[in-house]
């Protein structure tokens, strides 16, 4: 029904829906920060305390003396109502925050993420450096397996049952019990150190060239992807298989028009929105996944400043991380629902 | 219009000739319940079956790896430095000093017994895959059956819980859990605190996979007859749900429990790689790969045995998994 195109839809009505559409996602996504923010807190400065810890300890590490650590719980409120210190806590994000002891005054600007008592250091400067690194890293493998998984999903579907199909189909089975970082070790044997096909900088910066970039990020790329692109695949030729069986097809075909045509404008199109809506609730996975990958790889993204703060126990460091990159899939959620009202004409036209 | 679903049988069909399926000559028709059907399938899916019996050998490694660690190998802690280059610090004999006496080889640096960490390893894993699945399964049915049954704004909070819980970034919020709770709580102690964080944590964020399973399926099931007919003898709630539903989703929610185990795995190797498992010196399959993560480059074959052991096992379930899909769905949706 929805599948094609139409141009001569009336088109009233049209903008409304999707104003409507798009308010009533904002409004979850809204519910989500909110529930992110809540969470967040109630696992950094709740949860511990209910266990038995002193939240003070966790922000500064056990080295710290006894008057260091006072100095600290009063900087942090910790002795203040849990909702001045909830709304401290998140106020300080758009607002930029000072955690103040009486003279001695730590600055944060906007936008605070927290502080690190232990580098003396915002956290968001140690995001802000990081930050390219994962993006990057992210965006590119979430096209090589959109467009991988995609792909070979749509070649599988059309020649079901070939070898071409039966080969992908494992690989895709392969893929989903490979876990990525022994892929990326492997790889990093093989490519890096074995044939010597390419080589990862030690580090990187916004000052490296493109090249470097490129040269350093194109085997993570292909890790982080291949997992994936394999789940996609099999969800492609599911979906594809069921769209290709569908009427409306069989008519487009009798209108005459080209394969190609009825493939991609027609059944793709519409096999692209359950994909979508998985790919929704994979931006979660993708980041757990650029986690991994980076501290496979030693890429100095956001994954490997919390791993690293792990084993540092630097709290502060774990707690902006996670913040956020929760926050930014909720951004990226926002994304794809946009992404649904370009794809899907039910969505557009109401 | 009568195409014979079952066997083709020559007879004549009983009810054509009138007569009571129990005439002798003719094929006794027997019920079979689903249990027996899907077994019969399985029994044929031999990849499904290889699968099986995988994991079955992996689950009697992990209960008796005491046992097989005193007949095949030495104690997972116990350090060997007379097998290390003293040098390199890397293992002397081929292969990553593979040998009679060494089945898998040592670790280098250290010296330890590498089959004997993969065998305990396995009882980490494991332990650790099946009860977050047990907690996976026990919060997503309850939720899923509530949704699904009550629907309405009860259905509208849980799904709404379900979606944001499913988009959250799970690896980092599971790091921050692990990192914020003590090393004893509750008189637990040692990596009995890490085995149980670990297990509510993978569990907690797990049932929504769960639940939007078992509330579709109850949506679908509470419109049939069995459930109004019970609700018109005076059912209770408490009835309906756990006597009349409940019943009928063991099926897709044991499917879903085996295939959410080798997810499981991969999450506890995951932590366990990035620090935030069970403690060293305690053997587990992903911490292996971060000490492997210094070495590989040199030694390579202590990447490649745990590394390989995670994906037979997590492919093993994933194709048992299918199989049971398969057996137990005649449809095979998907």
């Amino acid at each position: 029904m929805a599948g094609s195109p139409h141009k001569g839809f009336p088109a009233t009505g049209g903008p409304r829906t999707v104003l409507a559409y798009l308010i009533r996602r904002l409004f979850a996504v809204v519910i989500m920060v909110l529930v992110v923010l809540l969470a967040t807190f109630t696992i950094f400065f709740m949860l511990p305390k209910w266990a038995g810890q002193d939240v003070a300890v966790l922000f500064a590490g056990k080295a710290s003396g006894a008057e260091q650590l006072a100095g600290i719980r009063i900087k942090l409120g910790l002795d203040d109502p849990l909702l001045v210190q909830f709304w401290d806590f998140v106020k300080g994000i758009p607002m930029g925050r000072d955690y103040a002891n009486g003279d001695d005054v730590t600055h944060c600007a906007a936008p605070c993420f927290g502080y690190s008592f232990r580098t003396e250091v915002p956290v968001w400067t140690t995001l802000k450096d990081a930050l390219p690194v994962t993006g990057a890293l992210a965006a590119g493998a979430c096209v090589l397996w959109l467009l991988g998984g995609v792909a070979t999903g749509v070649v599988s579907a059309l020649r079901r049952g070939s070898i071409w199909d039966r080969a992908a189909m494992t690989t895709a089975l392969g893929g989903v019990s490979l876990p990525i970082f022994f892929t990326g070790m492997v790889a990093m044997g093989l490519f890096v150190h074995n044939l010597g096909w390419v080589k990862i900088a030690d580090n990187l910066s916004t000052d490296d060239g493109i090249g470097t970039w490129f040269q350093t990020l194109i085997l993570p790329w292909i890790v982080l992807a291949f997992l994936n692109a394999a789940m996609y695949a099999r969800l492609t030729r599911a979906t594809m298989l069921e769209v290709l069986g569908e009427d409306y097809i069989r008519t487009a075909r009798a209108k005459g028009l080209g394969e190609g045509t009825v493939i991609t404008r027609h059944a793709l199109r519409s096999a692209m929105t359950p994909i979508l809506t998985v790919f929704g609730l994979d931006i979660g996975v993708l980041l757990g996944g650029a986690v991994l990958t980076e501290s496979t790889f030693n890429l100095p993204g956001l994954g490997l400043a919390a791993v690293q703060a792990i084993s540092n126990k630097d709290l502060p460091v774990i707690l902006g991380v996670t913040l956020f990159a929760a926050l930014a899939i909720a951004v990226a959620n926002l994304v794809v629902d946009i992404m649904y009202a370009v794809i899907d004409p039910r969505v557009r036209l109401g | 219009m009568t195409a014979p679903l079952h066997e083709p049988t020559t007879e004549a069909d009983p009810i054509a000739t009138g007569g009571p399926a129990a005439d002798s000559g003719v094929k006794k028709v027997e019920g079979r319940s689903l249990k027996q059907i899907a077994w019969k399938r399985l029994k044929q899916d031999k990849v499904a079956l290889t699968g099986g019996i995988v994991v079955l050998v992996l689950i009697v490694v992990a209960v008796f790896a005491p046992l097989i660690v005193g007949l095949l190998g030495h104690p997972p802690n116990e350090f060997h430095q007379d097998q290390l280059d003293p040098l390199t610090n890397l293992p002397t004999g081929p292969l990553g000093g593979v040998s009679g006496d060494f089945l898998f080889g040592v670790e280098p640096n250290k010296g330890r017994d590498i089959f004997s960490r993969i065998v305990y390893g396995a009882r980490i894993s494991l332990l650790v895959a099946f009860l977050a699945a047990v907690v996976a399964v026990a919060l997503g049915t309850l939720f899923g059956i509530i949704a699904g049954y009550f629907g309405g704004w009860v259905d509208a909070v849980i799904s709404r819980v379900m979606d944001v819980l499913l988009s959250f970034p799970q690896l980092l919020f599971i790091i921050s859990l692990v990192s914020v709770l003590p090393d004893d709580l509750l008189g637990l102690t040692g990596s009995g605190v890490r085995i149980a964080v670990l297990v509510a944590v993978i569990g907690f964020f797990g049932w929504p996979y769960v639940g939007r399973i078992v509330r579709g399926q109850t949506l679908s099931l509470r419109e049939r007859e069995y459930v109004e007919a019970a609700r018109s003898l005076g059912g209770g709630r408490a009835h309906i749900l756990f006597r009349e539903l409940l019943p009928n989703l063991v099926a897709p929610i044991t499917v879903y429990a085996t295939l959410m185990i080798p997810t499981n795995i991969l999450t506890e190797a995951a932590l366990s790689f990035l620090g935030a498992g069970v403690r060293p010196p305690t053997a587990s399959w992903g911490g292996m790969l971060r000490d492997a993560l210094e070495t590989y480059e040199h030694d390579p074959m202590f990447m490649v045995f745990p590394g390989v052991t995670i994906f037979i096992t997590v492919l093993a379930f994933n194709l048992f998994g299918d199989g049971l899909r398969d057996a137990l769905d005649p449809k095979g949706t998907r």
